[in-house]
């Protein structure tokens, strides 16, 4: 008898303790909603900062934000999933698969921060430097720059890309892979006929994660390419064409928060401009987030259904 | 991480054992079939990919302690720990400071260490009792239908900006923690290790969860064959049966703690003070990387100084990785699995 009510206590504090972790993140929502919905407008969103960053929008820092999430991508997805086909398709269980694994495990743990130290150090004053020195240009590439942030947050989401991708694969039944040897395809065409089409929503999942985990980071971009304010749009115009300026310093949203909460010249008067800079990273981020576990979700379901 | 079983195969082994092993599906056939240029080509492209995030790893160690050692070399050892100053009265003492801007520069890194701990030991230790609370809900306890609405809950609060948890600790919960314990800093290890817990919590729930999923559903079975209640067997057997899975997951959970940098620039003040006191200002490692960083000139004694604090970090997040990673190894082993 006694053991049954130590049972349904404990059991209760199990389900307490997770209503509570739900409920503080519903009071976190909570919060910047009613923070910063009343601060929400098109002015707000389309327009630039004005007054000394007291007033105005902050249609640049989203600009920014989705200029480097574009870059970021562009750069992570094709060397992680082509690192995860690797791992699933080609590489077998040797010692080399075990250390690339190894590998990414480790990297999805290094602080966010050490790999703002390593886009300095590698990325700016070694490789742009060095680009620099041969190219003879004058300072092009050894300087802050969307490039460089872009290529620093890249490294940071590779492990995302690279789990999500070697998921999506080990989903696909090993007996279609089977039917297409039989049929003669070769291995390349085994993948790309038959494994990839498969995991194509597995692997849009962690693109998708991976862009709001690379949408939400600040310490990465920190000494990487952010600017407290700019005059203008890292646009530039090639062949009479305008476009993002990859060589260009960049306003970004998780930063605009940052830099506007601890030093701006007044942070209490730019209170509502943080808290509607917030609301919008945050619906930014969710809205990528929900789009991820939901199509996850349904991909493993319907998995699920196939195998029984 | 520990990787979840993989899709289950039937065809090739038989029911009883469900999700047995690790394999790889695939390796293995293209042995059987002669292999053109074209295909050797495209292997070789993918391998090279496949070994990027191991030179990537490689890089970073290279160009942290590149100018960590550059540090060591030029600052001497004992002033890591602390610095002989002579006070208004020419009597010397010795201070433990993180002050690298001014006449004598001072590089104490017990401050730094101090604060780095003071703010990740109690986040750890919050978001361990709720994380393993969350877990073993999700586990053993929750209906299917509450765990498909809780789960993504939790993995959205995973998806929360780091800097918005600093922000509202900034903002708003510094003022509400100061109002209702009374303390004398308004921004505290204590905020910043509220906030730090809050963005753990879904990495040690999942990781839990993950654990106690992969103990093998017989010892359950064989447990309430003895007539053991639910939670006797969630306390009893399943709970030690995956205890190097929830060790794993709090090391994890520490190692992001010690990482986190944007809560703790925004929440704990920023002082570099020698303390014990929970509710002091701290300065931690991250913190002061990411302040100092963007006003130092590359090459001087500063910048690699703090190349030096993010090599201790890398180093100790590395550790910690990797004594998770064998802990989950140790266990797969002892469940077989």
């Amino acid at each position: 008898m006694r053991m049954r009510v130590i049972g349904a206590l404990m059991e209760g504090l199990c389900r307490l303790l997770t209503l509570v972790v739900c409920a503080v993140l519903a009071t976190i929502l909570g919060m910047i909603v009613v923070g910063g919905i009343g601060v929400i407008s098109l002015e707000f969103l389309t327009g630039t900062p004005t007054e000394g960053m007291t007033q105005g929008g902050i249609f640049p820092a989203i600009f920014g934000t989705v200029c480097i999430a574009v870059l970021m991508v562009v750069m992570a997805l094709p060397l992680g999933v082509a690192a995860a086909i690797f791992l699933v398709e080609y590489a077998g269980k040797g010692f080399g698969p075990r250390i690339i694994r190894a590998a990414v495990n480790n990297l999805a743990g290094v602080p966010s921060i050490v790999f703002g130290l390593f886009g300095l150090g590698f990325f700016i004053l070694f490789v742009g430097r060095n680009l620099d020195r041969v190219l003879q240009t004058g300072l092009l590439f050894g300087q802050p720059a969307m490039l460089w942030a872009a290529a620093t947050l890249a490294i940071l989401v590779l492990p995302v890309v690279i789990v999500s991708t070697e998921e999506a694969l080990r989903a696909v039944p090993l007996s279609h892979r089977e039917a297409a040897f039989a049929l003669g395809a070769t291995p390349w065409q085994v993948v790309r006929r038959t494994v990839l089409p498969q995991a194509y929503p597995g692997i849009l999942t962690g693109a998708i994660l991976s862009v709001s985990r690379g949408a939400g980071e600040t310490a990465p971009i920190l000494f990487t390419g952010c600017a407290y304010f700019l005059p203008h749009l890292p646009v530039t115009e090639f062949l009479g064409i305008p476009m993002i300026n990859p060589l260009d310093q960049f306003m970004e949203l998780s930063y605009h928060i940052f830099i506007m909460a601890t030093q701006s010249t007044n942070a209490q008067l730019t209170r509502p401009i943080q808290y509607g800079t917030t609301l919008v990273l945050v619906i930014l981020t969710f809205a990528l987030n929900l789009t991820a576990i939901v199509t996850r979700n349904r991909f493993r379901r319907r998995r699920g259904e196939a195998h029984t | 991480m520990p990787s979840e079983p993989p899709a289950s195969l039937p065809s090739e082994r038989p029911a009883s054992l469900p999700g047995s092993s690790r394999a790889t599906p695939v390796a293995g056939y293209r042995h059987r079939r002669r292999r053109s240029a074209a295909e050797a080509a495209i292997e070789t492209i993918l391998r090279v990919n496949g070994y990027a995030a191991v030179i990537i790893i490689a890089l970073i160690f290279l160009f942290l302690f590149k100018e960590g050692v550059q540090a060591l070399l030029r600052i001497p050892l004992a002033d890591f720990i602390g610095t002989t100053v002579t006070d208004y009265r020419g009597n010397p003492k010795t201070v433990h400071l993180w002050q690298p801007v001014g006449d004598h520069p001072k590089y104490s890194l017990l401050p730094l260490l101090c604060g780095s701990f003071l703010v990740a030991v109690p986040a750890t230790l919050v978001a361990g009792i709720f994380g393993v609370a969350c877990g073993i809900y999700l586990a053993e306890l929750a209906s299917t239908r509450a765990r498909e609405v809780l789960k993504p809950f939790i993995e959205l609060l995973a998806g929360i900006p780091t800097v918005v948890i600093g922000f509202l600790c900034l903002s708003t919960l510094g003022t509400v923690v100061q109002d209702v314990l009374g303390t004398t800093f308004r921004l505290n290890a204590f905020l910043g290790a509220i906030g730090v817990s809050i963005v753990i919590v879904p990495v040690i729930t999942s990781l839990t969860e993950d654990a106690l999923r992969a103990v093998p559903s017989e010892l359950r079975v064989a447990s309430y064959g003895l007539g053991a209640t639910r939670w006797q067997t969630i306390a009893g057997v399943t709970v030690p049966a995956a205890v190097s899975g929830i060790s794993a997951a709090l090391i994890l959970g520490m190692g992001r703690a010690l990482g986190e940098t944007m809560i703790v620039l925004m929440a704990t003040g920023n002082a570099g003070l020698i303390t014990l006191d929970v509710f002091s200002s701290v300065r931690t490692m991250t913190a002061t990387v990411a302040a100092e960083l963007g006003a130092v000139a590359q090459g001087g004694e500063q910048y690699e100084a703090l190349f030096l604090v993010g090599a201790i970090l890398f180093a100790v997040t590395f550790t910690l990785n990797v004594v998770a990673e064998l802990v989950i190894e140790r266990m797969r082993r002892r469940l077989r699995l």
